[in-house]
């Protein structure tokens, strides 16, 4: 069992919904029993990084999904801001990251023809050891991006896709057991499914 | 790289539940149930889909909130939904269902401090201002209010400004005058506004062939929008809800 951890925050609804399409079970949940209970977990999230982890803490998961996360190495998935809460903090609130990954979140340069946010499809490079990713695919892999800020991986061997948008930066980041996408793999119909069976196969 | 892939759109418009077309906004025409052709967009690797209620918007009334759930359930596609949206608790629960974007028109001319609102708890890209365009009696181009349904003396650039200014992270420019009329987007329009905005453009109105999107996004737009021409087939505009293939799409942008 997949459970999508329940905040307040995020497109819960849509990662549901995919996720029960490519055959997965899942549930969307903000109890300690059902996270504590789950196979896998995935940390949604759109919006504001402060009100991301404040909303966040203030349901008190925060010990909890540490426990899961780094004692018992669940396989975890941050999506988009749920990625971004995964690193140690981001130039859009003072308010520390859940600090479980190496990196930092930093917001787009300001570059001539550069506009932000970064919104539509771009495909991505997979790394040559990302296991949510197909490196044979016929048609390069291609997903949906809404953010104007992005994850910098401090050991480049963390990031685990690369993606080009005026800096190239890490779209997706694999660490052990904790996987983060900036992406929407919910909003990605084929590449999306795909992602996501590959998550719920691990 | 600086350019995204520009985006293909359809643009489908809800009344009383069903799925309408209209022709220069009025004239609803019943084209299907949204659901069915949600189905059909999934299965063509649609883009994304922006729904807009024209219901809400022009009565007032609340959102069809079970309505939109059932489309965000459907759609394994980004989704934007406009019509009716006054509150940032009206924004909340429709995100909470499923639905990434909230486009706002009226409100963003009655009270822009909306978009503020949305933008701070929901990001600036989640948020959309919505303009309606209609040249006025003198032949200049003015912001269409859609639930006052009239003409208000704003400047379609300038309100897209202050929009953005005020929180909005994309503009959907829509044109009253050409809605349904496949004569072509207004390409002076939205180059015009595209320059003077630092967030992504969606063109609408008036498209009645991909040549017409390509000219839409080398006047500056990041994504052209459309009703009729993925709703309708054949010079008798029979109903057939239709997208370009992939490829297609990529050759078309190709420069």
């Amino acid at each position: 069992m997949i459970v999508i951890v329940d905040y307040g925050v995020g497109n819960v609804g849509s990662v549901l919904n995919m996720l029960r399409k490519v055959g997965a079970k899942a549930r969307v949940s903000g109890a300690i029993a059902d996270i504590e209970a789950a196979d896998k977990l995935i940390l949604p999230g759109v919006g504001h990084f402060g009100h991301g982890i404040s909303k966040l803490a203030e349901t008190g998961l925060i010990p909890v999904l540490q426990k899961q996360v780094l004692s018992l190495s669940k396989p975890i998935l941050g999506i988009c801001l749920g990625m971004q809460m995964m690193t140690k903090g981001s130039e859009e609130s003072d308010v520390p990251g859940l600090g479980w990954i190496d990196a930092t979140t930093i917001r787009f340069p300001e570059m001539p023809g550069l506009r932000v946010p970064h919104m539509g499809w771009n495909t991505i490079s997979p790394s040559a050891t990302g296991r949510l990713f197909d490196r044979d695919a016929t048609e390069a892999e291609r997903f949906y991006f809404v953010h104007s800020y992005y994850v910098r991986t401090t050991n480049p061997v963390h990031t685990a896709a690369s993606c080009l948008y005026g800096v190239d930066f890490a779209s997706a980041f694999e660490v052990g057991n904790m996987f983060g996408v900036q992406f929407h793999p919910e909003k990605s119909h084929l590449f999306g499914m795909g992602l996501l069976r590959k998550f719920n196969a691990l | 790289m600086t350019e995204l892939f520009n985006r293909v759109i359809p643009c489908l418009l809800l009344q009383d539940g069903g799925l309408v077309k209209t022709t220069k906004f009025g004239r609803p025409r019943y084209v299907g149930d949204p659901i069915n052709a949600i189905r059909i967009f999934n299965e063509k690797y649609v883009d994304e889909l922006v729904f807009l209620d024209i219901t809400a918007s022009r009565t007032g009334a609340e959102p069809n909130y079970d309505l939109i759930a059932r489309i965000a359930g459907e759609c394994f596609m980004p989704l934007c939904y406009g019509g009716g949206i006054r509150t940032l608790e009206q924004a909340r629960s429709i995100v909470a269902s499923g639905v990434e974007k909230i486009a706002v028109n009226s409100m963003a001319i009655d009270r822009p401090e909306l978009l503020s609102e949305l933008s701070q708890e929901l990001g600036a890209s989640s948020v959309i201002v919505s303009i309606d365009v209609k040249r006025d009696l003198f032949g200049r181009d003015r912001v269409y209010h859609p639930g006052k349904r009239r003409l208000t003396k704003l400047e379609p650039v300038q309100h897209a400004k202050a929009s953005v200014e005020a929180g909005a992270g994309e503009v959907f420019l829509n044109n009253v005058d050409r809605d349904g009329q496949c004569s072509g987007f207004d390409t002076a329009l939205i180059s015009r506004l595209s320059a003077a905005v630092n967030v992504p453009v969606i063109a609408c109105g008036g498209a009645s062939s991909l040549d017409d999107m390509r000219a839409a996004v080398d006047a500056g737009a990041s994504a052209a929008a459309a009703g009729s021409i993925f709703v309708f087939y054949g010079p008798h505009r029979a109903v057939l809800i239709n997208y370009p293939d992939y490829p297609s799409i990529r050759k078309l942008f190709q420069r």
